[in-house]
């Protein structure tokens, strides 16, 4: 009998393969299309303005492509498999229900990771490149003094890479596998893959007016029982998903602190490991 | 999907995330504290944001989507300046400002464009045979640059550049003097801020009858650090206020005359975009 884990990776590594077989990954051509047509579009905006707008739309971009892929790749596992009766050969051996579920988080966690760690790449790589073409535009056509033109240069390059891109990068990731995990939660009683990409799609939305609800329900002022009920509800069972939004503003030059990241980051993992936990309760006693 | 859910263990599950979600909530307090602290989280996405960017583009800025929005609007009130629909670009600088108020770039340029291109523009505009109107228009464009410099100094208190902007703008389009002599100070005591702005601060504190004191104060301990702050225009300047204020002989600088000195101080273009 194999250990745990090794079943949890076997699982994770075969729903991975899965989803790269249903060529997911074309949506990083249509990613790459973006940032580098946008980028080269840009070209005819000053080199602060082109700087600030490949980072909004190639972290907007992201954001978009991993929350789809999040939701699509994870709505689809459970309804896929219980069709194929794959979940029954994988059930009738000796693997527990939550173990099941785990590997198949893990397949879209790593799926999400990879198509992270591209898109970022191909985002960085294309700023790179715009960065140097505005340097050796810069050298080209200042014919000032050498301090003159050591200052124009750093002006450059603190328009184009900031170290808060980074993390704000690692943010978008840990949004998406929350999404997932609450995807998954979703799809344990969703009663087909659609009914399970309308409700994690609702959720996301919710999930941004969360905060608001939270405000309401704790404000308290004037408001009757049924709206503090339901903006309760809200508050409580729906994720904060604006405490992920730190990209508009590290975009805009805000800088993160580092102890802000951690607590977004570990957030993330907390919601995450609570919807999991729920997702495992539900699928546990689930007639198949 | 075929599987039937008990109700019991529905309802415990529900009654399991209010759980988790109760005791999560002064955590989530705490980080939307912190996050507003640290100057994140705090564009006000209501009523008057919906009204600016319609129904789609709130949904958009409500789902985390606020700086892409801003990118794609930017770009249309760039299309906007190459056919000069200067009003078309005010509503539309607004919105991207209100969507993105931290972002230094945005209100800068905007500045700009009004206080620069849409009232020289105004000025020559052919269609308005009236003198006294374009010149009314000219001033009104140039107010509303000064509007979003003044915003944007609200929204971003901790940056010296929009301070330096106002300097510029109150100097070379309002000939504001006492004005821009106050923004390059404040502008200059930042501490990242570029060392001439004390100089600007004090050669247009010269301009203003009767503040050529504190100019002169200011230019003799900018003197006194010696080095690069000696510029050719304040040694100049430093000797007309030496005249002018009777600072005797034994105090006055030791050093002779600048050959030429420039009529203006040497400041960066007064458009600050090399676009235009």
């Amino acid at each position: 009998m194999t250990a745990a884990p090794a079943r949890i990776i076997a699982i994770g590594r075969n729903t991975f393969t899965e989803l790269v077989r249903q060529k997911v990954f074309y949506f990083l051509l249509l990613f790459a299309l973006i940032v580098i047509g946008n980028s080269a579009f840009l070209a005819k905006f000053s080199f602060q303005e082109e700087f600030q707008m490949l980072k909004d739309v190639a972290l907007g971009a992201m954001s978009v492509f991993l929350s789809l892929l999040a939701i699509l790749a994870t709505a689809m596992l459970l309804p896929r498999d219980l069709e194929d009766r794959t979940i029954f050969t994988i059930l009738s051996k000796p693997v527990p229900r939550h173990e099941y579920l785990l590997g198949k988080l893990l397949g879209v966690v790593i799926l999400l990771a990879l198509s992270t760690i591209v898109m970022g790449a191909l985002f960085l790589g294309v700023l790179f490149l715009r960065e140097q073409a505005a340097l050796m535009e810069t050298q080209r056509s200042l014919s000032g003094s050498p301090q003159e033109l050591a200052t124009a240069l750093d002006a450059v390059r603190k328009g184009a890479f900031s170290w808060d891109l980074i993390p704000a990068m690692a943010i978008l990731l840990v949004k998406a596998i929350l999404l997932s995990s609450l995807t998954l939660l979703i799809s344990t009683f969703a009663t087909s893959g659609i009914f399970a990409i309308l409700v994690a799609t609702s959720a996301y939305f919710i999930g941004h007016l969360q905060v608001t609800a939270r405000e309401y329900w704790m404000s308290g002022v004037g408001i009757h029982w049924w709206t503090r009920i339901f903006t309760a509800l809200v508050a409580l069972i729906f994720p904060d998903l604006q405490a992920f939004n730190l990209t508009d503003d590290i975009v805009a030059g805000t800088v993160l602190p580092m102890s802000l990241f951690w607590q977004t980051m570990a957030l993330g993992g907390v919601y995450t490991a609570v919807y999991f936990a729920v997702a495992c309760f539900l699928f546990q006693n689930r007639e198949l | 999907m075929t599987g039937a859910m008990n109700p019991f263990r529905s309802l415990a599950a529900i009654l399991m995330l209010a759980v988790a979600g109760a005791l999560l909530l002064p955590w989530q307090m705490e980080l939307q504290r912190l996050s507003k602290e640290a100057r994140f989280r705090t564009t006000p996405i209501d009523l008057s944001l919906r009204e600016q960017v319609g129904q789609s583009g709130f949904l958009a800025a409500l789902s985390g989507f606020r700086s892409p929005l801003a990118a794609f609007l930017w770009i249309e009130a760039h299309t906007a300046w190459e056919k000069t629909e200067w009003g078309r670009m005010t509503r539309l600088f607004n919105t991207v400002t209100t969507l993105q108020p931290h972002s230094l770039l945005y209100w800068d340029i905007a500045a700009w464009h009004m206080a620069w291109n849409a009232s020289a523009s105004a000025l020559q505009d052919t269609k308005q045979q009236s003198e006294v109107l374009r010149e009314r228009a000219r001033r009104q464009y140039i107010d509303l640059g000064r509007d979003f410099l003044e915003r944007g100094i609200r929204n971003n208190p901790g940056s010296y550049l929009l301070q330096e902007r106002l300097g510029i703008l109150l100097r070379d389009k309002v000939e504001d003097h006492s004005g821009a002599a106050d923004a390059f100070a404040k502008a200059a005591s930042f501490p990242d801020s570029p060392a001439y702005l004390k100089r600007f601060a004090a050669y247009e504190a010269a301009k203003v009858p009767g503040r050529e004191r504190e100019a002169y104060d200011r230019l003799l301990v900018l003197h006194n650090e010696g080095g690069r702050m000696r510029a050719p225009n304040l040694l100049t300047i430093l000797r007309k206020l030496e005249e002018q204020l009777k600072i005797p002989a034994a105090q006055r600088i030791k050093e002779p005359s600048p050959a030429a000195s420039p009529s203006s101080p040497a400041h960066p273009s007064p458009s600050p975009h090399p676009q235009s």
